[in-house]
């Protein structure tokens, strides 16, 4: 696997049918997307009566930057990827450091009015964790040059994954807890990350894995009752121990946004492994049972069904924060106050899990229909990586990120919004967070992984036999060529 | 795999779309509901950040105004009268909220109002800024400047009131101590929390608007409503009344009321005295006796014709705490009543507004404070006419409370007598608090003049003495203050 390249060989060795690379629609689409975002940080620039500055310059340019080096390492290291992937994720990635700068901006006017020195911005530090994010997205794309090989570490990943989501349960609460959630590592004056963002990948990947090594006694062994196909728990023992691991943690850490993402994800992976109904009605009453037990036992799962049946009960106590998302909505409007000129620093957490609501109030209905078709388009493209895998592996993978993305989207943008009750998650690749952004472009970079394999044209016969020959198992039948009548070995 | 990796597609289709048509709901639907919650702080904000209409004195004086300024917000609330006017204007604040005129008259000064709304939005549109209107006071700048010096020069914590008896027109509202409102109105939080949190700390406290918003016994300045009632029974100014120093209160085993300093009234040696010299001198038995005879439901008819105890008080434009004559469950209490003190309580502006309707012959004129308002580009919105409320006092029953008036001010003491000008006028000197013996006490003045043709009426009060002490009494504390705002409101031309 060490001498695969994505980069064309020599002409002399490829089909004179070229497959098209898909790159330069991606290019265009990233310049459509730089022109967007930079357009945007100069609407905020001149709605805040700012004249346009340096610190403009240093966002666009280093997020221009950021797409030129994302643009050149797919082109070098995935250059079949799906062309559409990595510029609806610029976008985003750009629209929510747009709005940042935006909460930035208001935020130092709130500490001069305060007398307190001005924050750290927000933005700056979003910028450099893109660049980090960037280095993931190299160092995933670099080591997983086929996602095949991931299933071997399938149990490994499970078991780091759960490890990890564990620390913050057992360090003590200063190291791990922000805003009532025991869900972060934080190493003082550094960094904190949140565990769960990278655990969700890990045991994703692990659930691919270990679907596909048991697809065929899921889907057909279980007893059958009211026409229903039930099936054996034992089949599934080690995904519901990681499974269930997972959900104690998450939810004795109060993170019962991941909680209920890992759940969805994962029983969408059995479902689409098995293809059974049967399943998804089982892990709906399941969790049917589990929220209502939730309900009953924790108070703060009570709180947040309360709040979401009737928030404005209590508008200014524990309603507050819903309530200012909604009035940022309802004052948004359809067309939006204007970048820059709605007051969406009023909503709390307005740069992480109420992104949505900010947005919604200067961009309104239509900035924010756009920016779900864009959510819509990325799930989609994953799902359509997913079917177009040439290996079940890969099919499970792909669908499983694409559905958390969607999911994820689902559950925080609903609770914003009260379709559903609140639960605490950032929005991929919007809100402000080094942890979300890091694991949302490993996720990108996994899907583009696959999409590579089902995109490249298929390898051509190498001129000398292969040095190392794949196991039987796993090698791929081969065409017999027929040689041609120039061919010197037909003289004479 | 690919068949339930498919619906799985259609079923993120079916999510996103949820999340569209519950945010469509949000935005389009319920989006005039959340504009419109008074828990919006947004609302608020866009308010803050328009221009303002202006509140001026008489003759266009600027009292408050919004100066264009380089930040957020665009408009900087200032107010060029620092403390002279903060009484009335109050403050616009974006933390603690607008007080005084600035919150009364918030629907037209921001331009505010159901009609408005609808613009407002038209406005978001167009991008255009909605303007506020302006509010044109009846205050005269020059009173105004003579009762709060005369008040701030003495450091006289008190209240000063000048009412024009044939308008109602209020020309001068002061209070002391005032403050500074222009930090309050500050665009910086800390700046407005600072100057507030120092307000809260100061004693006496400077945010009390004593003039409209607190009510103090008010002694013998009370003395007018008992004696315009007892004019409308039996009584003349010359009926004889008692002259001892001290009257035993029935029914209280023993206590007794006594003249001021324990004297006979006037010089007679304790002998009867008629009505006008028991007012002149302010003896406090003959009225006692007076009260007890007329009885409480008379004093009870004149003092409600006169605005007290009426539920709710007039609208004059900032707030009025209602005055009131107390329940008077006995004759003690009775007697107590008729030298103004147990249960009576009085602002400076109601003890002003019976001393114009005196002056105006008992035909009582509606307070005002406002004179007009105007729209942005001035032209009159409302303008406030001269109402009679009705003959709160006979006409000549009026006419002798006046010249009894005019008696009293010739026996009061103090200051700033001014030659040529009849003055009619009434001290008081009101004990209060748990031990009123050791309490400096209130000093009152309400005087009209000129006496024959009022072109001003006018109360102060003074709290505790002014720093007199015991030894404090209407005509040397509050008295010479008055003289003077007359002085000024006659300057203009008499």
């Amino acid at each position: 696997m060490t001498n695969q390249t994505d980069t064309p060989s020599d002409a002399g060795q490829v089909n004179s049918r070229r497959r098209p690379t898909g790159r330069v629609a991606e290019l265009w689409m990233l310049i459509f997307a730089a022109v967007i975002v930079t357009s945007a940080l100069v609407l905020v620039q001149l709605n805040q009566n700012r004249s346009l500055s340096w610190s403009l310059a240093y966002y666009s340019g280093g997020y221009l930057a950021a797409l030129a080096i994302a643009h050149l390492l797919i082109r070098r290291y995935a250059l079949y990827a799906d062309p559409l992937l990595l510029p609806v994720v610029a976008l985003l990635n750009g629209i929510g450091l747009v709005m940042i700068y935006r909460l930035d901006l208001a935020a130092d006017v709130a500490a001069v009015n305060r007398g307190e020195p001005t924050p750290t911005p927000q933005a700056s530090l979003q910028l450099v964790w893109t660049a980090v994010a960037l280095v993931f997205f190299l160092v995933v794309l670099l080591v997983v040059r086929d996602h095949t090989v991931l299933q071997s570490y399938a149990y490994t990943l499970a078991l780091v994954g759960v490890v990890f989501l564990a620390i913050p349960a057992v360090l003590p609460s200063s190291l791990s807890e922000v805003n009532g959630a025991q869900i972060w590592i934080k190493v003082p004056g550094l960094f904190s990350i949140q565990p769960a963002e990278f655990a969700k990948i890990a045991l994703i990947i692990f659930a691919a894995a270990f679907l596909v090594s048991k697809r065929t006694v899921l889907s057909t062994a279980g007893k059958r009752l009211f026409g229903l196909v039930l099936p054996r728990a034992r089949d599934l023992g080690p995904l519901l121990v990681a499974l269930l691991l997972a959900l104690a943690v998450l939810v004795r850490g109060k993170d019962l946004g991941t909680a209920l993402l890992l759940f969805g994800t994962l029983l969408a992976m059995i479902y689409i492994a098995t293809g059974r109904v049967s399943w998804l009605i089982i892990g709906l009453l399941g969790f049917a049972g589990g929220a209502y037990l939730a309900y009953r036992l924790f108070s703060h799962v009570r709180v947040r069904v309360d709040i979401w049946l009737d928030p404005f009960g209590d508008p200014l106590g524990s309603g507050y924060q819903l309530v200012q998302s909604l009035f940022g909505l309802g004052t948004g409007g359809i067309f939006g106050t204007g970048l820059g000129a709605g007051r969406p620093d009023i909503v709390p957490f307005a740069s992480t899990d109420f992104i949505m609501a900010a947005l919604g109030e200067e961009l309104g209905l239509v900035g924010v229909a756009a920016i779900l078709l864009c959510y819509l388009i990325l799930a989609e493209r994953g799902i359509r990586t997913g079917l177009a895998a040439q290996d079940g592996f890969g099919t499970l993978l792909a669908g499983g990120l694409a559905f958390s993305l969607a999911l994820q989207v689902f559950i925080v943008v609903g609770g914003v919004t009260r379709l559903i009750p609140l639960t605490g998650l950032t929005t991929p690749f919007l809100s402000y967070g080094g942890s979300s952004l890091l694991a949302n472009y490993v996720i990108l970079a996994l899907l583009i992984r696959i999409s590579v394999s089902s995109r490249r044209p298929p390898e051509p016969r190498p001129a000398s036999p292969p040095v190392r020959p794949a196991p039987l198992s796993e090698a791929n039948t081969e065409m017999v060529p027929v040689l041609s009548k120039s061919d010197p070995g037909d003289a004479s | 795999m690919k068949r339930p990796l498919r619906r799985l597609g259609t079923a993120v289709i079916v999510m996103i779309g949820l999340l569209l048509a519950n945010i469509a709901y949000t935005q389009v639907i319920k989006a005039d509901d959340y504009r419109a919650d008074p828990n919006n702080k947004r609302t608020l904000v866009a308010e803050y950040s328009r221009q303002r209409g202006q509140i001026t004195a008489a003759g266009g004086v600027v009292l408050a105004r919004s100066d264009p300024v380089n930040d957020q917000y665009q408009y900087q609330r200032v107010y060029p009268g620092a403390g002279m006017y903060a009484n009335l204007t109050g403050y616009y604040s974006m933390r603690y909220g607008p007080t005084g005129l600035e919150r009364n008259q918030n629907e037209i000064l921001s331009g505010d109002s159901p009609e408005l709304i609808a613009g407002q939005l038209s406005d978001l549109i167009t991008g255009r800024d909605p303007r506020g209107g302006n509010v044109e006071l009846t205050v005269v700048p020059a009173v105004q400047q003579a009762a709060y010096t005369a008040m701030t020069d003495k450091k006289y914590v008190g209240a000063v009131v000048a009412i024009e008896p044939s308008t109602g027109k209020i020309l001068a509202m002061v209070s002391t101590p005032s403050y500074n409102p222009n930090p309050l109105a500050s665009h910086s939080d800390a700046v407005q929390r600072k100057a507030y949190n120092a307000l809260l700390n100061d004693d006496p406290s400077p945010l009390v608007n004593r003039a409209t918003g607190a009510v103090y016994p008010p002694g013998s300045t009370f003395k007018l409503v008992i004696a315009a009632a007892a004019l409308q029974q039996e009584y003349t100014p010359q009926t004889p009344v008692t002259g001892k120093s001290k009257i035993n209160l029935p029914d209280t085993g023993g206590a007794t009321l006594s003249n001021f300093g324990g004297e006979t009234c006037g010089n007679g040696g304790g002998a009867d005295v008629s009505l006008t010299e028991a007012l002149a001198f302010s003896c406090n038995t003959a009225f006692a006796q007076v009260a007890m005879s007329v009885g409480t439901v008379p004093i009870r008819r004149q003092a409600e014709a006169l605005g007290i105890d009426v539920a709710p008080p007039p609208d004059i434009g900032v707030d009025l705490v209602g005055s009131r004559l107390g329940d008077v469950p006995d004759t003690a209490a009775l007697a107590q009543t008729g030298i103004g003190q147990r249960d009576v309580a009085m602002s400076p502006f109601q003890m002003a507004w019976i001393t114009a309707t005196i002056a105006n012959r008992g035909d009582q004129m509606a307070p005002h404070l406002i004179a007009k308002t105007t729209k942005p580009d001035l032209s009159v919105i409302s303008q406030t006419q001269p109402e009679s409320l009705g003959q709160a006092i006979p006409i000549p029953v009026a006419d002798e409370v006046r010249d009894m008036m005019v008696a009293s001010e010739k026996e009061t003491l103090g200051s700033g007598a001014i030659s040529n000008l009849v003055i009619a006028s009434k001290t008081g000197t009101a004990e209060h608090g748990t031990d009123p013996k050791h309490t400096p006490p209130h000093a009152w003045y309400v005087a009209f003049a000129p006496a024959d043709n009022p072109k001003v009426a006018v109360a102060v009060m003074v709290e505790n003495g002014g720093g007199l002490g015991l030894d404090a009494t209407g005509s040397k504390v509050a008295a010479p203050i008055g003289r003077s705002v007359i002085a000024a409101a006659l300057a203009g031309g008499p």
